[in-house]
């Protein structure tokens, strides 16, 4: 249809220009900022490790988001909120042990009970919000559990405050997980290390899970297509379940690891952090679990480089609140180019 | 177990997890100081009754599978057994918190919550007289049931009326007192809540009147349909005229500061008008609504104000307000162009992307030059002829509401309108038959955008200063439960939708902590019972709900239609 | 379609004309948008302020010569004070600290000119409009005396505004925004018992430089009103005062967990001191990422009163010590402070020690007012009357007024602070005052 073309080949010219400027701004900067030769390497060696860090940390919530999309092709916007919920109940937990002096004596005991207590509130949080907002919804037009996530997230923010109260808390510390390592030329803190090798060793965990059991076999089945899925046996209620289950697991876990890196605790916490991760999720492909990954540590590193970066070329005052600007219009910039994002496939979009 | 009794103790159990829920969050102690009736009923001591009501209301009620219906006397006893049942999860709260001290997890977990619940009587007379209320209010819901049902539906109209009536009273209480009724206030109000009499005479006029309506309203329904033509234009005319003077003199019957609120809640039916031509008509989720906010409220600020940064043209409001508009189509445009090739759920993290971009470029040193950082704006003036004050900024608001509902009518109804219809059922089926969405996205972006800005400009001249604070993403979430909760699509709807969700809670400001948990609660019941809202306009109820017979099964709608988010080249 | 225009086009005529009529009897709402320069009062009006039950004498010719009226209060009416603080949301400790501080006030004064004095609480959500709806909520309760708020600045804007173009008297326990008592844009019926920010950053930057004798400095702020403004005071001063050197001004988000990015740009610099005023969630990480920043290993950490409060303490942990805190000094004279009010203030408000830093400036401002409004009523025929203006006038001629806070004096401008601002010092995970020495 020639109308259609042209039309649509002007947009399409409209948005390379537009992309197209943007990266050469975002190269001219980074190029002034080296110039400048403000940072050391040394310093731009920490920005990236602890970009890594907290990129691994939005790469687990970024892979709830991700699995519950791939089989039910529905924004769990309240999925930030399971992390919260997981990291703040095992604040309580964490007192509780540390109180008890169980956090000096059996440190190693104690952060497995901690990681434990996160995991299965999260997960029982998320089991609960599959069953009481979204499995009535399965066949809704998609703006409905859409609202609904909205509306679920409010809820569980607000419980957790009338709960627990307002205030910050601060997670007694794990000084099991004092001091820096070395490996090789790189330095970080154990706390980083921690963090990132856990983070990994869960997303090589769930590919196996996903690749090689029977579970992980009937997921796939399911998001590729349900129908057939349920005509080969599948119990597809349970399968969503699981789903939900595990990326419960994984926001819990993401949430102890959140609070080794910063140790507060807030009703509030999982709002920023969700966001951020599903931005991952988009940016790697929805629905995709590798891209997923992919997604969570690249945004973590573009807002750890980015301001400092892209911006302080230009000497733009406080470049560093510009943070999010950055990832979102990096966002943008993506799905301008990639409107299914990096990995994601063309013909599920 | 008999499926019905396992039922009503299966809901009952979940009414005691609800009174568990909003005793834990402390929603009952913050309620205590509000009476419903004066010295005799708190709110905090109703909202148990109430659940233990729908409880048994639920439990009396007829079972789909298998399907049963339970009469009479069954109904009632079912229903106290359900009633009963929750006030059992009560007493057991109220013992658990005063024998156990997990205060330093659950602050509202305290000995004072007990006696709340208990009425302020001891554990043993508390528990009785808690399972024993429960249990009533559970069989009066479930006699709902049994008794006609004119007359249930009078009873349920009634007693809503009255409590909300008793919840409303500053604003009742204002507005009699300006129109010269101060007796009736000292008849029916008292210390915050309504008087025993009060609440009796609302709740049988109420009453009386839903059950004279539905039986012999008939008749007069009858004859107002077979009036000829003329009478029942004349019968229209003499409507509007009454509906024109009462919102001409609005602001001297309710009062300064109920006409504050009015103002508020106009503000946010211009953004909702904005956001349902985006969402509603077009079907274009965008979750950065405020973006268009804020910039409305800076051009305005920044064209007005004396103490604006850069340059300080200080037009008067009128003369800047072209500026917004146009500034409100740039923004649209910038808006909408990136995001033409997107759909559903990319649109909808991208746009609140915008929205969050907006908000920090507002508040960054880096714009600080132009649009003061985090200090705003300040001093902008009021829109010469009008005042600031609410009774004068009413009118200018008042106006804008009339013509944006007035141009989404219209566009509604014109080949704008249906193109986006066509555009919001199916995208690829719509360039198909030759509709050019590029410029339909693009056009509804832009309509949305100049309704938002204007209700920017509004607020910046009537609060007088502006700090970027005000524009965060709870401002679009605002907007899009408000179009949500009213029926989406539909113009009335938004008007209810904003009274509801902004004008309620600014009347119960004292329980703003709890605002935005019972939003929650709102969209996500709203989304399970009624998601076409609750004035739907009709295409859109058939819309959403010829999938609900396939609610059982998952299979054939989730993946061809609802989530994929497709794109069109 | 073609009715509904037909409608819209009679409301809109009938609305202009209604507003034609409107501005014809001159909205008197329109309020003062740049302020006039204080003109009215004549800083010596009555009685000095010392004598604490004198009545005014005065008449009824009084009340109708006053712009803004009388109150009147019958026999056995109350005397309405309204409040307008932050008591809800993530800042709800500030307000309802401030609350507690006027209910402690109350219980110790519980009638001022024989009237028992009732208190109108509202939220001002440390925001405009909070602040707008409180302000309007409290202008149009009856008979209202005066207003003890708002507690944040970005609220105290509007509502100063409000309460201003009604001839309300407002005082302010806790704003410190510079603006709101600037020569050029403070409004006639407007003051506040707490410190200016211009004094607060300025002694944090002469403690800087004269007792630490630093002279290259950072400073970071949240984007917030408060901590944008101080933020900039500290870094003028410090740049006048001791000829120091900023070397570099940022800023970061609410809510924002990860530092690591503005804390290695600035330590690029290798500053000597690095201030930053927020508040306790994004402080304590701060601090704690500090600490953990190589370049910043020498650099001495400063904050305000933000988060001069004991969950910093908590939250940051070890790595607080050292710290220094700018805060009003609670170094009260005397012992009522330690005798009476607190133990009123536990008892009333349920906690185990104050949760924020201006309930005493809230104490100071209920008794100012009172003091005020005492000097100003009379009574005519069991009725008292106090005028508006006078009320105005007589608060704004305290001089010497000693009150918990220190002694205070209120200038034209409605600066009423004894402002003295302290610097304490984090030390074995207690705040010790170090600075000034008494």
């Amino acid at each position: 249809m020639p109308v259609r073309r042209s039309r649509l080949n002007f947009v399409n010219l409209f948005l390379w220009v537009l992309g197209g400027s943007i990266l050469a701004l975002a190269a001219f900067g980074a190029f002034l900022t080296i110039q400048q030769g403000r940072l050391s390497g040394d310093q731009w060696q920490t920005l990236i490790i602890a970009g890594i860090a907290l990129g691994s940390v939005y790469a687990l919530i970024a892979l709830g988001y991700t699995l519950v999309y791939g089989i039910l092709f529905m924004i769990n916007f309240a999925h930030g909120e399971v992390f919260m919920w997981g990291a703040f109940t095992a604040y309580f937990a964490a007192t509780a042990l540390n109180d008890a002096g169980m956090m000096a004596s059996n440190p190693i005991l104690a952060f497995v009970l901690v990681l434990a207590t996160a995991m299965l509130v999260s997960m029982l949080v998320a089991v609960m919000l599959e069953r009481i907002a979204y499995r009535p919804l399965r066949g809704a037009p998609r703006l409905v559990p859409l609202i609904t996530a909205i509306g679920a997230s409010l809820v569980l923010q607000y419980t957790a405050r009338g709960f627990y109260g307002s205030g910050v808390r601060a997670y007694p510390d794990f000084t099991l997980f004092d001091g820096s390592i070395e490996l090789g030329p790189v330095g970080m803190t154990v706390k980083q290390f921690v963090v990132i090798a856990s983070a990994i060793t869960i997303m090589v965990l769930l590919y196996l899970f996903i690749n090689n059991t029977r579970t992980g076999r009937a997921m796939r089945a399911v998001s590729e297509d349900k129908d057939v899925a349920a005509m080969m046996g599948i119990n597809v209620d349970r399968i969503i379940v699981t789903t939900f289950a595990i990326g419960g697991l994984l926001a819990g876990a993401a949430g102890i690891l959140y609070t080794l890196l910063f140790n507060q605790v807030h009703f509030f916490m999982g709002f920023l952090p969700g966001i951020k991760a599903f931005t991952a999720a988009v940016l790697g492909g929805i629905g995709n679990v590798i891209g997923a990954a992919l997604g969570g540590l690249a945004l973590g590193i573009l807002e750890s480089l980015g301001p400092n970066l892209l911006l302080t070329g230009y000497g733009i005052p406080a470049p560093n609140q510009l943070k999010d600007v950055i990832a979102f219009s990096v966002l943008v910039l993506v799905l301008i180019f990639r409107p299914a994002g990096f990995l994601g496939r063309k013909e599920n979009v | 177990m008999d499926p019905l009794m396992r039922r009503a103790i299966i809901t009952g159990l979940l009414g005691g997890a609800a009174v568990i829920h909003i005793g834990l969050i402390g929603m009952i102690d913050a309620f205590q100081s509000r009476d419903t009736i004066a010295d005799v009923l708190t709110l905090g001591a109703l909202l148990p009754i109430l659940i233990a009501l729908l409880i048994g209301w639920r439990s009396g009620g007829p079972m789909r599978a298998p399907h049963i219906i339970p009469t009479g006397r069954r109904a009632v006893a079912l229903g106290a057994l359900g009633g009963g049942t929750t006030g059992l999860v009560i007493t057991a709260l109220a013992l658990f918190t005063t024998t156990i001290d997990v205060r330093w997890i659950l602050p509202n977990a305290s000995p004072s919550l007990a006696e709340e619940l208990w009425y302020g009587q001891g554990t043993a007379l508390g528990s009785v007289l808690v399972i024993v209320v429960s249990a009533a209010a559970g069989a009066a819901g479930a006699a709902l049931h049994v008794i006609p049902g004119a007359i249930a539906r009078a009873l349920t109209v009634g007693g809503i009326t009255a409590i909300l009536v008793a919840l409303m009273e500053p604003f009742v209480v204002a507005v009699l007192r300006n129109i010269g009724l101060r007796i009736l206030e000292d008849l029916f109000y008292a210390q915050g809540g309504l008087t025993l009499i009060g609440f009796v005479l609302v709740f049988a006029i109420t009453a009386a009147g839903t059950y004279a309506w539905a039986t012999r309203g008939r008749e007069t329904r009858e004859r107002v349909a077979a009036m000829p033509p003329d009478r029942r234009r004349t019968g229209k005319l003499v409507v509007y005229f009454v509906l024109t003077a009462f919102l001409l003199l609005l602001p001297q019957i309710v009062g300064s500061r109920l006409s504050e609120v009015v103002g508020t809640v106009g503000l946010y039916i211009l953004l909702g008008l904005g956001l349902n031509i985006v969402v509603g008509f077009a079907g274009l989720l965008d979750l950065g609504y405020v973006a268009f906010y804020a910039v409305g409220a800076y051009t305005t600020a920044v064209l007005t104000s004396a103490a604006s940064p850069a340059f300080s043209p200080e037009l008067p409001f009128f003369g800047a307000l072209p500026f917004v508009v146009v500034a409100a189509m740039l923004i649209g445009l910038m808006v909408g162009t990136p995001v033409l090739r997107l759909r559903g759920d990319y649109l909808a993290i991208v746009t609140l992307g915008f929205g969050e971009i907006a908000r920090i470029l507002f508040l960054s040193a880096w714009a600080q030059p132009l649009v003061g950082g985090a200090q705003g704006i300040l001093s902008v003036p009021p829109p010469i002829p009008f005042g600031r004050d609410p009774q004068s900024i009413y009118y200018p608001i008042l106006f804008f509401c009339i013509l944006a509902a007035v141009a989404a009518w219209s566009l509604q109804g014109s080949r704008v309108g249906r193109a986006w219809n066509a555009m919001r059922e199916d995208e690829s089926v719509a360039e198909a038959t030759g509709i050019n969405t590029v410029k339909y996205k693009l056009l509804a972006f832009g309509l949305g955008a100049a309704f938002g800005c204007i209700s920017g400009a509004l607020f910046a001249t009537k609060i007088g200063t502006v700090f970027p604070v005000s524009f965060d993403l709870l401002v679009s979430i605002n907007a899009l439960a408000l179009i949500i909760l009213g029926g989406m699509g539909n113009i009335a709807g938004v008007i209810v939708g904003a009274l509801v969700l902004v004008g309620l809670p600014e009347l119960l400001r004292e329980f703003s902590e709890f605002r935005l948990l019972i939003y929650g609660v709102v969209l996500v019941a709203m989304m399970l019972l009624r998601p076409e809202g609750l004035l739907p306009s009709r295409s859109r109820r058939a819309e959403l709900h010829e999938r609900e017979d396939t609610d059982e099964q998952y299979a054939e709608t989730a993946g061809e239609e609802t989530g994929r988010p497709v794109v069109s080249s | 379609m073609q009715k509904y225009t037909r409608w819209s086009a009679i409301l809109v005529v009938l609305m202009l004309a209604l507003a034609a009529c409107q501005s014809g009897s001159g909205s008197s709402g329109d309020p003062v948008t740049s302020a006039d320069p204080v003109t009215s009062a004549d800083p010596v009006t009555s009685a000095d302020p010392g004598e604490s039950m004198g009545t005014g004498t005065g008449s009824a010719a009084d009340c109708d010569a006053d712009e803004f009226g009388c109150i009147e209060l019958a026999e056995g009416d109350p005397l309405v004070i309204g409040t307008a603080l932050v008591i809800s949301g993530a800042n709800e400790t500030l307000g309802t600290d401030s609350q507690i501080g006027t209910e402690v006030a109350r219980q110790f004064r519980p009638k001022i000119a024989d009237h028992e004095v009732e208190f109108d609480h509202q939220d001002d959500e440390c925001g405009p409009e909070g602040g707008t709806a409180a302000a309007r909520a409290l202008v149009s309760t009856e008979n209202i005396a005066a207003v003890i708020g708002t507690s944040c600045s970005g609220a105290g804007v509007p509502a100063a505004e409000i309460t201003s173009a009604e001839g309300i008297l407002m005082v302010s326990p806790s704003n410190t925004a510079p603006s709101l008592t600037a020569e050029d844009t403070h409004e006639p019926f407007y003051a506040r018992t707490a410190h200016n920010d211009e004094i607060q950053g300025a002694a944090m930057a002469q403690f800087v430089c004269e007792e630490l004798g630093l002279t290259t400095a950072a400073t970071i702020d949240d984007g917030s009103p408060y901590a944008d403004q101080l933020a900039a005071v500290f870094a003028r001063q410090f740049e006048e005062q001791c000829d120091g050197t900023i070397t570099a001004e940022e800023a970061v988000s609410e809510g924002q967990t990860d530092f690591s990015g503005v804390l290695e740009n600035i330590a690029a610099d290798a500053p000597e001191f690095l201030y930053f005023p927020i508040f306790v969630a994004e402080g304590a990480l701060i601090t704690q990422q500090a600490k953990a920043t190589a370049g910043l290993d020498d650099t001495i950490l400063g904050g305000a009163d933000g988060y001069f409060t004991p969950d910093w303490l908590d939250a940051a942990g070890e790595d607080a010590e050292g710290h220094y805190l700018s805060g009003p000094d609670l170094d009260f004279a005397g012992d009522f402070y330690a005798d009476e009010f607190l133990p009123a203030y536990r008892d009333i408000g349920g906690l185990d020690e104050p949760v924020s830093v201006f309930h005493a400036h809230a104490y100071d401002a209920y008794n100012m007012i009172a003091e005020a409004i005492e000097e100003v009523a009379f009574t005519d025929g069991g009725t008292t009357y106090i005028p508006r203006t006078a009320l105005r006038d007589a608060f704004f001629a305290t001089s010497g007024y000693e009150g918990i806070t220190g002694s205070l004096t209120c200038n034209e401008t409605g600066d009423c602070a004894d402002a003295r601002i302290s610097v304490s010092q984090v030390t074995s995970g207690a705040f010790e005052r170090i600075w000034p020495d008494e």
